[in-house]
């Protein structure tokens, strides 16, 4: 089939970008989205022209590194895709599609429909984890933990952390990726030690990041390729709220006994 | 070279208890001293980089990717392996060693992977404290699975995400000590030289990706956990971006390589559709817990499967091997799926695909049993083939999936280099010339966990490291070649793309270097591969500048390398007369068509040494004994 693209360009963060189109003729139904941009990247080669710049590593919706918007959805709109997922029979012949990168001030743009997203790592940082160094585990039987906790935490944990719900977001919001990540760790017996702060530290990273507040619009939890439910926000919200209350500062009474 | 393996004497029960005793310390005020470099960020690297980080020393880790979190290790699907025995169906430490050491073919080391054994309980402990939100019974006890090449349940999992768990585990606990400064992450960086002073490994040439800057890392220690070389084949399972060239490059610099012939094909993989495909997508082994492999009993049976009744079906490895059946190691279930399809019984419109049927296991457990198990496997099958697999069988074929090759290491995970360790797949040490299945999971996170921080910290202690600036004559030698092949790549400016180049480069190794090798082949192969390479540098299309993002200039230096290391798979795989797990060479096998170990001549490890870019690597062999298990023909029947 034959289709015409429109794929922003930009050559680097501070310079301007624009639409350019592209003809791609000879498109197969079975090739994923990236495998079509790779066909498009090796006729411009071959022309001299620069090749478009996109994020992808795994090609199997696992690792997170894919995604841009097509015609103004994240990874196309189709339930639980990511970009590398997506093949090209759900399009159609003829069809005209428009590229574009992942837009937010907490994103910057790197290149072309590559954008900058280490503001989630730092966001991890903050309070993204369980404070056990290794070799001081117990037993992986000692604590029990019911089943239904495991697949909640699991099903949390499942995000792979590609931005889609901050690109879908009105109001750019990183709620969905931090409350999955509060909401894993919080779940499980083995992050209640943190629990409180976890919450309060990483909604402060993630608003020193520039992300927006979450209003309940519900686009992140539609969009988002892994189906991570808005439940974990209504977790995060409560544990947050609990841990403003009872926050108190670390004591100052420490040192040699 | 003598290749000193430093393995332990005493019983190997208490070998690397003894070692661990005897090895020296750096003392905690100490420790900050000290700068260790970890280039790769998957379950090895990541692992190391906080362990050594929360002892103290001074870490730089290093990824190409945006983020460690998304390294490779991030894909493995099925599980880990652990001899916890919570079972009770007869698992041991001692087991999961012998396991392994059969399903390697004998062509490991035995110390190695009996620590390997040893440690693999700690890690489920580890990354369980971690919040690693394994699959549990409703008791809220782990729960397990079983996994090829062996007859208990011991493998743990995250639905078919276990990878990506446990890879977030120790991504999580990298972040920690990010956060508390002891550990400097750059990601987007590219290792593309090993800096040599005094024969020791003193730091690394970085190519920031973003800058296309190269820049000088010193550091007292350097971990290479960089992951297999895969893509040599071009289409594989791996990761776009994952290649051979930190552990190539070292290897110049005069680390040995260790059987690079031995790779592993994956039984269950989606098949190939079209000339464009970019890579090739796994199903997970753990399918073939409750799916059962079939063809048609006849040659040119075109009936879709669903009218072919169960007399026409041929189960041909619960046929061939009824012990282990569907569950039988990867070599041999992808050299049987070849022989079928070369019989002319393969399905699907090229022939070349089984089928993987769960009609069985729907009607005994219910749709809803499978879904819970399988079903995101399930949904990628969907996706990206448009057929739905609760309803019509599955179509899989063999692809390249793993590389048990590698730069060798000794013991201690120390390369033949001073001072360069290397951990998780980029070395050879544990499984042979043939992975089980949840085994490199559980490899990546031994050496990253539990292995690397003690030797290194040895290795440190008892080392006498001269103070060395960036300003040192071979730093700046380094940066030097570095930049002259990056000029050198740009400069040619001819008229195929650096894919043209791979791919082409990928379909020679899979044809003659791929699941049956002979003599004739591989010499074939090995004259083109040196056309391809002559070609490669006169012709290539690197489009822009060596001075911002250009993927295809990093992609270029990637593609270099793995015509470099394709060639000397080839010597390898010409080298080893003899037929052992992975390496299959048509001229040696038994009269049942399995394959024939030479134990008398080839019980050894192959270590090449790299003598320059036109000259013929040299052969260095390290003797393989075995005390506790005895080679045997492997039997899965």
């Amino acid at each position: 089939m034959k289709l015409t693209l429109n794929v922003w360009r930009q050559s680097g963060p501070n310079a301007p970008g624009k639409m350019v189109r592209y003809d791609m003729p000879g498109v197969n139904e079975d090739m994923s989205f990236l495998e079509m941009l790779d066909v498009l990247n090796e006729s411009l080669i071959v022309k001299g022209e620069e090749p478009v710049t996109f994020e992808h590593d795994c090609r199997e919706g696992i690792c997170g590194s894919c995604g841009f918007m097509i015609n103004g959805k994240a990874h196309g709109g189709f339930p639980k895709t990511t970009v590398c997922q997506l093949h090209m029979r759900h399009f159609k012949d003829g069809e005209e599609l428009f590229i574009e990168p992942w837009r937010a001030s907490a994103f910057p743009l790197v290149k072309d429909l590559m954008v900058d997203r280490s503001a989630f790592d730092r966001i991890i940082q903050a309070g993204g984890y369980i404070s056990v160094p290794t070799g001081s585990a117990p037993d992986g039987n000692a604590i029990p933990i019911p089943k239904s906790n495991a697949d909640r935490a699991m099903d949390a944990a499942a995000c792979i952390g590609c931005g889609a719900c901050v690109a879908s977001c009105p109001n750019a919001s990183a709620s969905l990726f931090t409350a999955a990540k509060v909401a894993h760790l919080n779940l499980l017996p083995q992050g209640q030690p943190e629990k409180f702060d976890r919450a309060l530290r990483m909604v402060t990273a993630m608003n020193e990041e520039l992300f927006g507040s979450c209003t309940n619009m519900q686009e992140c939890e539609a969009t988002c390729p892994k189906g991570i439910s808005i439940e974990n926000i209504a977790i995060l919200n409560r544990h947050f709220v609990e841990a403003s209350f009872s926050e108190r500062p670390a004591t100052a009474e420490v040192g040699a006994g | 070279m003598t290749l000193n393996s430093r393995i332990p004497g005493g019983p190997i029960e208490r070998a690397w208890q003894t070692t661990k005793f005897n090895m020296k310390l750096v003392n905690p005020a100490n420790k900050r001293k000290y700068h260790v470099i970890v280039v790769g960020t998957g379950l090895a690297g990541a692992s190391c980089a906080a362990s050594l980080g929360e002892l103290g020393y001074n870490v730089t880790a290093f990824c190409f990717q945006d983020s460690p979190r998304r390294a490779h290790s991030i894909a493995a699907q099925g599980g880990i392996n652990a001899a916890k025995n919570y079972r009770n169906d007869g698992d041991s430490i001692y087991r999961l060693f012998y396991d392994t050491l059969k399903g390697g073919d004998f062509r490991a080391r035995e110390h190695n992977v009996y620590r390997l054994a040893e440690v693999s309980v700690n890690i489920i402990d580890q990354c369980v404290a971690q919040g690693v939100p394994f699959a549990r019974e409703y008791g809220g006890t782990l729960a397990n699975r079983s996994f090829g090449g062996a007859q208990v349940s011991r493998t743990f999992y995250a639905r078919g995400q276990t990878g990506q768990q446990l890879l977030i585990g120790a991504y999580q606990a990298l972040e920690r000590q990010v956060a508390s400064g002891q550990v400097k992450m750059l990601a987007r960086t590219e290792m593309v030289d090993l800096i040599v002073i005094d024969n020791k490994a003193r730091g690394i040439v970085t190519r920031n990706l973003i800058t296309g800057k190269l820049e000088i890392h010193m550091a007292d220690a350097v971990a290479l956990a960089t992951g297999g070389y895969g893509n040599v084949f071009y289409l594989s399972t791996n990761a776009k971006g994952s290649n051979v060239t930190a552990g190539w490059r070292a290897h110049k610099r005069g680390a040995l390589f260790s059987n690079p012939c031995f790779t592993q094909i994956h039984p269950t993989c989606i098949p190939v559709s079209g000339e464009y495909q970019s890579k090739l997508t796994l199903m997970s082994e753990s399918l073939r817990n409750d799916g059962r492999i079939w063809v048609p009993k006849n040659a040119g049976d075109r009936r879709s499967p669903d009218q072919i009744p169960e007399d026409d079906r041929d189960y041909y490895l619960e046929r061939m091997y009824p012990s282990f059946g569907n569950l039988s190691p990867r070599d041999i279930s992808s050299r049987a799926a070849k022989r079928v399809c070369d019989e002319g019984r393969g399905v699907g419109e090229t022939g070349l695909g089984v089928y993987l049927d769960f009609r069985d296991s729907i009607q005994r457990l219910g749709e809803n049993a499978i879904r819970e198990r399988y079903g995101n496997l399930f949904e990628i099958y969907e996706r990206i083939t448009g057929e739905n697999p609760y309803k019509v069988p599955m179509r899989i074929f063999p692809a390249v999936h793993y590389t048990m090759g590698g730069l060798w290491v000794d013991y201690h995970l120390m390369s033949t280099i001073p001072g360069l360790f290397v951990l998780g797949e980029a070395n050879f040490s544990d499984h042979g010339a043939n992975r089980l299945g949840a085994s490199a999971l559980m490899q990546g996170l031994a050496d990253g966990y539990f292995v690397a921080p003690y030797t290194i910290t040895n290795y440190l202690a008892e080392t006498k490291l001269e103070k060395v600036s960036a300003d040192h004559a071979e730093a700046k030698g380094a940066l030097e070649n570095a930049t002259n092949l990056t000029n050198r790549l740009l400069s040619i400016r001819g008229k195929k793309t650096v894919t043209q180049f791979h791919r082409e480069l990928g379909k020679i190794m899979w044809d003659y270097c791929g699941m049956a090798r002979n003599k004739q082949g591989l010499e074939f192969a090995i004259g083109r591969i040196r056309e391809i390479r002559e070609e490669f540098w006169q012709n290539v299309s690197v489009p822009g500048s060596g001075s911002d993002l250009n993927q295809q200039l990093e992609n270029a230096g990637r593609v270099a390398d793995f015509i470099e290391l394709g060639e000397l798979m080839c010597l390898d795989a010409l080298d080893r007369n003899e037929s052992c797990g992975g390496h299959f060479r048509e001229e040696y096998q038994t009269p049942e068509g399995e394959a024939q170990r030479d134990d008398e001549n080839y019980a050894y490890v192959a270590a090449w040494e790299y003598k320059g870019e036109n000259a013929a690597p040299v052969l260095n062999k390290e003797p393989l004994s075995f005390e506790y298990v005895k080679p045997a023909q492997r039997s899965y029947k």
